[in-house]
């Protein structure tokens, strides 16, 4: 009885391990090392990075969800840190942008090969 | 109709060049303006004499100077004597923060250089000062008796520096 109970304990407490170690190296590579060149955290060794990946670790730890981890460092380092900016205000066009010229090309295509149909008949 | 597609091609050059130029002036790193006018949260700083400091307790001061220094780090040395000369001004109180040092090595720089400090705190790890925003050291934070960042300043702290804070304290 005791050995399935120490075995219970030991497959819940490797699976909780794994799993924030997945939700862990997912946030380290969607931080920027603010102090290295084209970087994430996940990459790095340097000083900054290092205490950054602890930081993140230990907001784990303390229970903080992944979204509430990026809410923490962009206040303390602003969006420049995620790699996945959220939507705000100020960066509307970098998230539309590329559908606006996605749909404008589409636009001018369908100009064009209207065009032709009508010259050839 | 050909005159109408080069209109929208000039106008579609015009726009990236426009988006091209507004990326120029994007300042990527070392940038402290997401903390200027922010409030600090609350962090306890374990102090040399083994006490504790809440940051709560800035309230009491009217000014407060946050340094995050080290032994170790040159530019540390430079901006030192610079300290010294803000800690003569009335109404600021200097909080020193000892970033991934060794103690005895600190308290040997502050033997040697002069004490500007009336509350020295450490930051064995560095994990503490990333609740400060600190890219890495020297970095000083000015903060008002409500706990909102006036200014930071990132690398080793010079005369108009000091200048500028004395103005500030002085309004």
């Amino acid at each position: 009885m005791k050995k399935i109970f120490f075995l219970i304990i030991l497959v819940f407490v490797s699976t909780k391990l794994i799993a924030n170690d997945e939700t862990s190296n997912k946030i380290l590579k969607n931080l920027r090392c603010l102090v290295c060149q084209g970087q994430t955290i996940s990459e790095s060794n340097s000083d900054f990075a290092l205490i950054i990946k602890d930081v993140v670790n230990d907001k784990i730890q303390e229970g903080l969800t992944e979204k509430e981890i990026y809410k923490f460092l962009s206040e303390k380092y602003g969006d420049w840190i995620l790699y996945n900016p959220p939507l705000k205000k100020n960066n509307y066009l970098l998230w539309f942008l590329p559908y606006l010229l996605f749909i404008f090309g589409g636009i001018i295509i369908y100009l064009m090969i209207k065009k032709r149909l009508f010259d050839s008949k | 109709m050909k005159k109408t597609y080069s209109i929208i091609i000039y106008i579609f050059l015009i726009f990236i060049f426009f988006i091209l130029y507004l990326s120029l002036d994007n300042k990527k790193i070392y940038d402290t303006e997401n903390i200027i006018g922010k409030k600090i949260n609350e962090v306890e700083l374990d102090l040399f004499d083994n006490e504790k400091f809440n940051t709560r307790e800035i309230s009491n001061y009217k000014y407060t100077l946050i340094n995050f220094w080290a032994s170790w780090c040159g530019p540390c040395r430079k901006e030192h004597k610079n300290l010294v000369r803000l800690s003569k001004i009335q109404n600021l109180k200097i909080i020193g923060v000892n970033f991934k040092d060794k103690e005895i090595s600190a308290k040997i720089f502050l033997q040697e250089m002069g004490n500007p400090f009336s509350i020295l705190a450490k930051d064995s790890d560095g994990k503490k000062s990333i609740d400060f925003g600190v890219y890495g050291i020297p970095e000083t934070i000015l903060l008002n008796k409500d706990l909102i960042i006036l200014k930071k300043y990132i690398g080793p702290l010079d005369l108009k520096d000091v200048n500028e804070i004395r103005k500030i304290i002085n309004k």
